[in-house]
């Protein structure tokens, strides 16, 4: 058995070097943009939820069309805004790793927002009575309500994990695929399988879906138990 | 104790929300340390009642004010008919609105103690609060609103979801609080209780307050014929 998952197994097995550095990468710019979409996204989905002002209702359905935003127009975005002519070009941000966490954060800002909305304006519900009475307005809620709705919010912030580890427009855009700089699991896989390198595609495809399948039992896993725990 | 916030007065008060109105006219003074029960059929506005004067809602015509002239004075809490507990242990809970207030870490963990061991709670305190029994937590949440030293507590329907052992703690509790010197208004179902907390009785019938007297005048023979249906057991509209 001399094929591609045979490979594939030696590179995992053996820790090769540009395979480490490709997941590296991968998990760096993935991570970054979900820490930075959630300091963004929580508050504001939050304030979302409680707070009443024109427009909210506009504000609440493009948030929930821009979770199906296609990776590629993401990319798009930034690279226009990342672009030599364009308003941030002397940063000289393009094709570098910060530019494919500002396209991912994009990607994954509208799920934060949509789900923490969602999330806060049913805990609102029940707990809006009890809070004023005690003595919380809405500003103060916030964190409470946050707090509170941790676990299911867990599965809001591993969604939008999931969508920005698994695409490959965005960062293929705004990173350019460069070895050993750019590179990330999609678009190496991209690049391999379409130059018949089958064995590392498949290598980085099997990483890719282990991290996955870890990460969502793992959040299943603290639902559970914070469900017997927390009630 | 900070400065006395009762007398409570309601001086020809509307609560109106989309132009129908809910309760009107009500003109009535909550006095301090009295324990005042709030009667009436169901959809009779009683917990509108009680949630107005606690300032959950606010009058549509008329004047509500507090004796020490603040809006919506501190010291004041609410017993839910089904408290919402925080997603926290039993502790966390106690100190949620000792912060809100502003208390320093270390009054809180005081206060905290002090209330756990009040209320017998001292062996669940890091038990989340969520998991306790139906008759626990009602004590916890009287315990919470205990806790913030309040003037005034307003109790909606608090045991009429428990059965007769947790009723009777909570009544007792009730009972305490009330000599401690802390004026409490509770709405009820329950006749019995009524006669047993009440010295005064509030007896609304369709968003109006048609009696108000002491308790034991009341139970002895209403002046309404709704007051002395709903006593009769009648069905009433």
């Amino acid at each position: 058995m001399d094929g591609p998952f045979a490979t594939a197994f030696t590179l995992i097995a053996s820790g090769d070097d540009a395979l480490l550095q490709i997941i590296g990468l991968s998990l760096r710019v993935t991570l970054g943009a979900v820490a930075i979409a959630c300091v963004i996204g929580l508050p504001l989905g939050a304030a979302l939820a409680l707070a009443r002002f024109p427009g909210r209702g506009a504000m609440i359905v493009v948030s929930n069309a821009l979770m199906g935003l296609p990776p590629v127009v993401a990319g798009l975005v930034v690279y226009l805004l990342l672009s030599r002519s364009g308003p941030l070009g002397p940063l000289a941000l393009l094709f570098t790793p910060t530019a494919m966490i500002m396209a991912q954060t994009l990607l994954i800002l509208p799920i934060v927002i949509s789900l923490t909305r969602s999330v806060v304006e049913d805990l609102w519900a029940e707990y809006r009575e009890q809070l004023l009475s005690l003595g919380a307005g809405r500003l103060r809620a916030v964190p409470t309500l946050l707090w509170d709705g941790r676990v299911s919010l867990l599965t809001g912030v591993l969604a939008g994990f999931g969508r920005a580890s698994a695409e490959v427009g965005a960062v293929l855009i705004v990173g350019g695929n460069i070895a050993g700089h750019t590179r990330t699991m999609t678009t190496a896989i991209t690049l391999e399988t379409s130059r018949g390198n089958l064995g590392l595609a498949v290598a980085l495809g099997i990483v890719l879906l282990t991290l996955t399948l870890t990460l969502n039992a793992l959040a299943w896993g603290v639902g559970q138990w914070a469900r017997g725990r927390l009630g | 104790m900070s400065a006395p916030i009762l007398p409570l007065s309601l001086e020809d008060v509307t609560y109106a929300p989309r132009g129908a109105a809910l309760l009107s006219g009500l003109t009535l003074r909550v006095e301090a340390g009295r324990r005042l029960i709030v009667m009436g059929a169901n959809g009779a506005g009683k917990s509108l009642f009680l949630r107005l004067c606690h300032g959950l809602i606010d009058p549509s015509a008329g004047r509500r004010f507090w004796a020490s002239g603040e809006p919506r004075p501190e010291a004041q809490a609410m017993v839910f008919q089904r408290p919402v507990l925080l997603r926290r242990s039993v502790a966390a809970n106690l100190d949620y609105p000792l912060a809100l207030r502003g208390l320093a870490r270390a009054a809180r963990r005081e206060a905290v103690a002090l209330t756990l061991d009040r209320f017998g709670l001292a062996a669940m305190a890091d038990r989340p609060a969520r998991l306790l029994s139906g008759g626990e937590q009602q004590r916890l949440a009287l315990a919470r609103a205990w806790a913030i030293r309040p003037q005034v507590l307003f109790l909606d329907e608090p045991t009429s979801a428990l059965d007769p052992a947790a009723t009777r703690i909570i009544e007792e509790m009730v009972a305490r609080f009330s000599d401690e010197g802390i004026t409490i208004v509770m709405t009820t179902h329950d006749l019995g209780q009524a006669r047993r907390l009440g010295q005064d009785v509030a007896f609304l019938h369709r968003g109006r307050l048609i009696e108000h007297r002491p308790a034991a005048d009341f139970f002895a023979g209403p002046e309404t014929p709704e007051a002395r249906a709903f006593l009769a057991g009648d069905l009433i509209w």
